[in-house]
């Protein structure tokens, strides 16, 4: 989604109003940021947001880059809050040698997930298509994608092919490197 | 009204060092194309980190997870990118050295002049806020334009170009050398160019 540079736009401040509502919405969607959120998104601090491209917004905290929000989805959170919240968001881990076409921007594909190198969640957690995870990587420790899943875990589980995650933010993408002061 | 205490103390963020070459966190700076570099700033900053990341016990175990075959793959993949990194780094570095940053006088009216500063975009500094900071040194308006081709542009107004040379220097010295920096006059019918 983001794999061009991201051009500098116009910030402007949000109403304290929408703040609540937004706020209110990323506990809906993220229960697991529920311990963390008055320390994420005080009630004071004044929420700024940023036009990004493709009808895509983002949204910081003094110049800190908590959530972006695509036009037709839910918010997901950035990648840095992801590393500083690790346990907020379900996790799902790629293979060794996905980590190299993951981080120039390719499309995630079930066999990264699937092979002895990746770990899916049990059917227990199964995670349905539509969530957001986030996406370890083998031998790692920290998140390198995040993004909404095109297929259930299940589903995966059974084909074992297809596109995963098409339109996800990865590490060093362009809103990785967006300069936000 | 009485502080109440807050009952248990908040879960604290996590603080992650970050790559100072690729941005990247550590573990991952060998996709980044910068590896050798990064390396090395790693364990200049945070000797305990690339302990962790770079001995060889580590080295090793990260690479018998992979096949043969993948190992050589990712390997040229690798290098491509960082060769094309060195490339692009290079270039910049390149563009950098032959480009200028010009102070221009412009005369607008007999007595009363504009000072125009062009190209200060190659050198990593940020036009728009150059432009707020001079206005607020110089107490006079400061823009960035644009040009009708495209090219950004700051306005500073009153003749402030000598001012605005050492300002520069002073403040971003490191960025900007001083044999990049030239001083234009620009008469309202004709160009013509000299030292001021």
């Amino acid at each position: 989604m983001f794999k061009k540079e991201i051009p500098s736009s116009n910030r402007s401040k949000v109403k304290s109003s929408v703040q609540r509502g937004l706020r209110q919405k990323l506990l809906e969607t993220y229960p697991g940021f529920e311990p963390y959120i008055e320390e994420i998104m005080p009630k004071k601090a004044s929420l700024e947001v940023v036009k990004l491209p493709e009808r895509t917004t983002l949204y910081t905290i003094d110049s800190t880059p908590l959530f972006f929000q695509p036009f037709d989805g839910p918010p997901i959170p950035h990648l840095k809050l992801v590393h500083a919240y690790p346990t907020a968001l379900p996790t799902i881990q790629i293979d060794r040698g996905a980590i190299r076409f993951v981080l120039s921007g390719a499309a995630l594909m079930a066999p990264g997930l699937t092979s002895p190198g990746g770990r899916l969640p049990d059917s227990e957690h199964a995670l349905e298509a539509g969530s957001v995870v986030a996406v370890k990587a083998e031998g790692k420790e920290e998140v390198c994608l995040v993004g909404t899943l095109k297929q259930g875990t299940e589903e995966m589980k059974s084909k074992g092919k297809g596109v995963v995650m098409d339109e996800g933010h990865f590490l060093g993408d362009g809103l990785w490197r967006m300069q936000l002061d | 009204m009485a502080e109440v205490d807050s009952g248990p103390v908040e879960p604290q963020a996590r603080h992650i060092v970050y790559c100072g070459v690729c941005t990247l966190p550590p573990e991952y700076c060998e996709f980044g194309g910068t590896a050798k570099k990064c390396e090395d700033w790693l364990k200049e900053k945070h000797s305990d980190l690339w302990e962790g990341l770079y001995s060889t016990d580590a080295v090793t175990a990260n690479l018998s997870t992979l096949s043969v075959s993948a190992q050589e793959r990712a390997a040229k993949d690798a290098a491509k990118k960082e060769a094309k990194a060195a490339q692009s780094e290079a270039r910049d570095a390149e563009k950098k050295a032959a480009s200028k940053v010009l102070i221009k006088r412009v005369e607008r009216n007999k007595r009363k002049y504009v000072t125009v500063l062009l190209g200060l975009e190659v050198f990593g500094l940020e036009n728009k806020k150059i432009a707020k900071d001079l206005g607020k040194k110089f107490a006079t308006g400061s823009s960035m334009t644009r040009s009708p081709a495209g090219a950004e542009e700051i306005t500073v107004q009153g003749d402030v170009s000598d001012d605005v040379r050492e300002w520069l220097l002073e403040v971003h010295g490191d960025k900007v050398p001083a044999a990049n920096i030239e001083l234009i006059e620009d008469k309202k019918k004709k160009k013509t160019e000299g030292a001021v």
